[in-house]
């Protein structure tokens, strides 16, 4: 196991010489008391992130509670559960969005590769261009599509317009957005259908080459047709990016990702307030065919009838 | 050990990977700062606004004491008494305000309640119009058109209620065309754009709810105007007339040419006036020393009323449009 | 909202009678009878003006020295006016417009719901509310007394004037700009200033712009900052930076109380290209606003 000064793979400046080192996989440990969601053995490629007992807060309200759990490398995860339990306030942790709410607050530790996400000198804008986002609302800028795609890289750095052609045309094509637009690539991505605005936001996110991708319902706004396309495009890319995909619709989920984290809302009757918590989290096979817990249960067929 | 980033696309180098932990960037913050040093800069001329014409001015305050509210200014013999500057200034402004405010009102109820939206276009832009005319062309058009016809006018009101004891007083001889009642016809003109367009901003926030309210029991528009929309809107109503009257009290060109010039106290309304900005205007060419530190002193005056109105006005239109969205 | 009128059955659907009618109808016809008075002056004004001016309006006159008061109407013209207006305006728009920006930028992108941004707004507005006569005099104390008169402090006085009016019509277009295209910005790893930059104005740009337009209408048609700060010649003065000036609106206000008719022509020609000068930047600043705003599908 290396020593290294600074880690290759976040490239991050150890900050506390006793902090953890980026180890190979490792088994998780199982799991303590009930309330707490199972943890699977790691089984196959490196962790990308591990998320350990956070809680959000957003000023006093506490909108997810002591949540667990680790997203492997080159897997589509999908978070579901009912409107309000905090999937995606956890998917927004993962890239550090919610910082730009104030009153937003993270307890608990996040690791990205290793690195801690919220470490003292980490910066979110490091973090957003190795963390990308699709929102639920496709939000494309009001420039051309060309402009839209080459923004990320852009402000990255990237002057060559040789280069930037060659990374538009790359971008536009693993969104499977390519042959539609290639001929008016100067005209406004505000011009765009639904389905083809989010396949734009989606290349806009990819033309940075990021590590992983977070998707927050991309496809709800989106028609059946549309949305299979999207979907399609998961599948093609998940081979060279991990993803996290917070989604209201369960055949989604079983259609696309390999691990499904199912959350739900702990009420608490005393204080009359609610919380998101981390009900279960396994294989998508096991979580929909053989749910542990009976609210996994009570979900997943309630929905499939 | 796995990299950042696999790439299957053609060899893109997404720059050289940097540390998650990095300072934040010094245009970000250069930026921040640039942007924070502009909105202060309000602040700041505020501040020198003050301090400076106090300072050029300070000869006045300490010379006259509390004689700058006398009665007679006589520059010729060093006499700086305002008072007939200040009463030009209320006069006008009362006068301009008793014309504008129903009228402007009016405007703005009709745009909001009674006109369809397609015709509430060119009615904005006939008030948009209005605000455009610059004050020197009100006081150009005034001075030679205006008060010349309206002095025929003034002279058969004036004849008419010669003798009679109230309107006499206030409307008799001797009339002139460049009179404070002209100057405040004038200035009614010129701030009804302002009023008519924060009463409209005022009126816009009453909640729909309660207009439906209204006509769901039954009740005419203007019913409805004077249960629902009233109640809402007053207090921001008031504060869009306190802005109209501080647009009076300081607005000066117009009036320098109209009021007629001549420094006295008189109830009578047609006849000619004096008011602060028109003094400034018209005498500052000539004034040296204690003079022009008297004028300066005159704009001191006037920076005050009308910020003290502002704050009370604006203070007022904020806080009901709270209440409003409620 | 009329109430319906239907044919005698069953219970009285008919409108409201007597009294109550009246009154409806009787305010009605007050407010409509304000907008008629307002647009009574309006139309007698640009009337007077269009009409006393246009014979008066050449290229020859905007573009001839300025002659003695006395001179007929159809002799000299405007140009140094015309040159002072342009010059000093177009300092005052470079000075008030980008601090204007920068400033609503602070309100709303930096500032959010802390004491001095609301402070810094709420004086903003106080500011547009300040005469133009106390810009004069505070430039006359301030700059005037140490470096003279000059084109330049006009222009100063005017970007005082500019800059609340800017500041609050930008932050009301930088409100509009909707939040889910700075999220992408961030999402892509944007910092707050890039964000702004490269997202946030070029969305508000068409409004922002639209908003400059209009103040800078405002400033070109003031006279009083002038009164004090520029000492109003006839000569033309193609430096700003010293020596006394002249402008459009100084010009009128000098020729509005001259006896001579050949002076008063010249007032309303100058007053006429005062007004279509504002005019133009009305139109297209509207212009502006219906093409270039929209931001999100």
């Amino acid at each position: 196991m290396e020593q290294p000064e600074q880690n290759i793979a976040t490239g991050l400046q150890q900050p506390e010489p006793a902090a953890q080192i980026q180890a190979p996989p490792v088994a998780e440990p199982q799991a303590p008391a009930a309330p707490q969601p199972q943890m699977m053995p790691s089984d196959s490629g490196d962790l990308v992130f591990d998320v350990e007992k956070v809680s959000c807060y957003y000023s006093a309200f506490r909108a997810v509670t002591d949540v667990s759990l680790s997203i492997h490398e080159n897997e589509i995860t999908a978070f579901i559960g009912p409107s309000g339990c905090g999937k995606t306030t956890v998917l927004r942790t993962l890239n550090r969005m919610n910082d730009l709410v104030p009153g937003a607050r993270v307890e608990g530790d996040i690791r990205y590769r290793g690195a801690s996400l919220y470490g003292k000198d980490v910066s979110p804008i490091a973090v957003r261009r190795r963390i990308g986002m699709v929102f639920q609302k496709p939000n494309p800028f009001p420039k051309s599509i060309y402009d839209n795609v080459a923004y990320g890289p852009r402000i990255n750095g990237e002057r060559n317009k040789r280069k930037l052609d060659e990374i538009v045309e790359h971008s536009l094509q693993q969104a499977a957005l390519w042959d539609e637009v290639k001929d008016r690539l100067n005209k406004s991505g505000l011009g765009l259908s639904g389905g083809q605005a989010q396949r734009l936001c989606i290349a806009r996110t990819l033309a940075v080459e990021p590590d992983v991708v977070l998707m927050d319902e991309p496809c709800s706004a989106l028609d059946p047709i549309a949305t299979g396309r999207i979907e399609d495009l998961m599948r093609e890319i998940k081979s060279r990016y991990t993803i996290v995909i917070v989604t209201h619709n369960m055949q989604q989920a079983t259609r696309v990702s390999d691990r499904t984290a199912f959350y739900s809302v702990l009420r608490n009757e005393e204080s009359d307030t609610r919380t998101g918590v981390l009900v279960e989290y396994g294989r998508t096979q096991q979580i929909f065919e053989d749910p542990h817990d009976e609210r996994t249960k009570a979900y997943v067929t309630g929905r499939m009838g | 050990m796995s990299t950042v980033t696999q790439q299957a696309g053609p060899a893109v180098p997404a720059g050289p990977a940097r540390p998650l932990s990095e300072r934040r960037p010094l245009g970000d913050r250069t930026f921040q700062i640039i942007a924070l040093a502009s909105g202060l800069l309000v602040l700041v001329i505020l501040v020198l606004i003050a301090v400076s014409t106090t300072q050029q001015s300070s000869s006045w305050f300490t010379t006259e004491g509390w004689g700058i509210f006398g009665k007679t200014w006589n520059p010729a013999a060093n006499q700086f008494g305002a008072l007939a500057f200040i009463y030009g200034t209320a006069i006008t402004s009362v006068i301009a305000l008793v014309m504008a405010v129903p009228v402007s009102v009016g405007i703005a109820l009709l745009l909001t309640e009674v006109v369809p939206y397609r015709w509430a276009r060119p009615i904005v832009y006939v008030i948009d119009l209005l605000a455009v005319v610059p004050s020197v062309v009100w006081g150009l058009w005034g001075i030679l058109v205006f008060a010349p016809w309206i002095q025929h006018i003034y002279s058969d009101i004036g004849s008419a209620v010669k003798g009679v004891p109230v309107l006499g007083a206030l409307f008799g001889p001797p009339t002139s065309g460049p009179s404070f009642f002209t100057a405040g016809i004038i200035l009614a003109f010129m701030i009804t754009p302002i009023i008519t367009s924060l009463s409209r901003e005022v009126i816009a926030t009453v909640p729909a709810i309660d207009k439906e309210g209204a006509y769901a029991l039954g009740a005419t528009r203007m019913e409805m105007i004077t249960g629902a929309v009233w109640p809402h809107s007053k207090g921001g109503i008031t504060g869009a007339v306190l802005l109209g009257l501080g647009r009076a009290m300081g607005e000066t060109i117009a009036a320098a040419l109209v009021i007629g010039s001549s420094a006295q106290i008189t109830s009578h309304l047609f006849a000619p006036g004096y008011n602060m900005p028109a003094v400034i205007a018209n005498q500052f060419g000539e004034a040296t020393g204690e003079f022009r530190a008297a004028l300066i002193g005159l704009g001191v005056l006037l920076f005050a009323f009308t910020i003290i109105i502002n704050v009370i006005a604006r203070a007022i239109v904020g806080r009901s449009a709270e209440q409003g969205t409620a | 909202m009329a109430a319906i009128t239907e044919p005698q059955l069953g219970p009285n659907l008919q409108e409201p009678t007597g009294w109550r009618r009246s009154k409806n109808r009787i305010a009605t016809v007050l407010m409509v009878l304000s907008f008629v008075l307002v647009i009574i002056p309006l139309v007698f004004v640009l009337y007077t003006v269009i009409a006393k001016g246009i014979s008066i309006i050449s290229w020859q006159f905007l573009t001839s020295p300025i002659p003695p008061q006395v001179a007929p109407a159809d002799e000299g013209g405007i140009g140094p006016a015309v040159l002072g207006t342009i010059e000093i305006t177009a300092i005052a728009a470079l000075m008030a417009v980008p601090l204007g920006i920068l400033g609503a930028i602070y309100l709303n992108e930096y500032g959010g719901k802390g004491v001095l941004a609301r402070l810094i707004g709420f004086f903003s507005d106080v500011m547009t509310g300040v005469p133009s006569i106390v810009m004069g005099l505070f430039l006359f104390s301030i700059w005037v007394l140490h470096f003279g008169f000059s084109g330049f402090a006009g222009a100063l006085a005017l970007a005082c004037l500019m800059l609340p009016i800017v500041i609050r019509s930008t932050d009301e277009m930088l409100k509009l700009v909707p939040n889910p295209l700075r999220e992408g910005s961030y999402a892509l790893g944007a910092t707050k200033a890039r964000v702004t930059i490269t997202v946030v104005l070029p969305a508000a740009i068409g409004g922002i712009v639209s908003g400059a337009l209009l103040a800078i209408a405002r400033a070109a048609g003031e006279t009083a900052p002038l009164l004090f700060t520029i000492l109003t010649v006839t000569a033309a003065n193609p430096n700003v930076f010293s020596g006394a000036n002249t402008a459009i609106p100084s010009q009128i206000f000098a020729n509005a109380t001259s006896p001579y008719p050949g002076a008063q022509g010249r007032a309303w020609g100058a007053a006429l290209t005062l007004i279509a000068i504002a005019f133009v930047l009305m139109i297209v600043a509207r212009f502006i606003t219906a093409r270039f705003t929209r931001y999100s599908r």
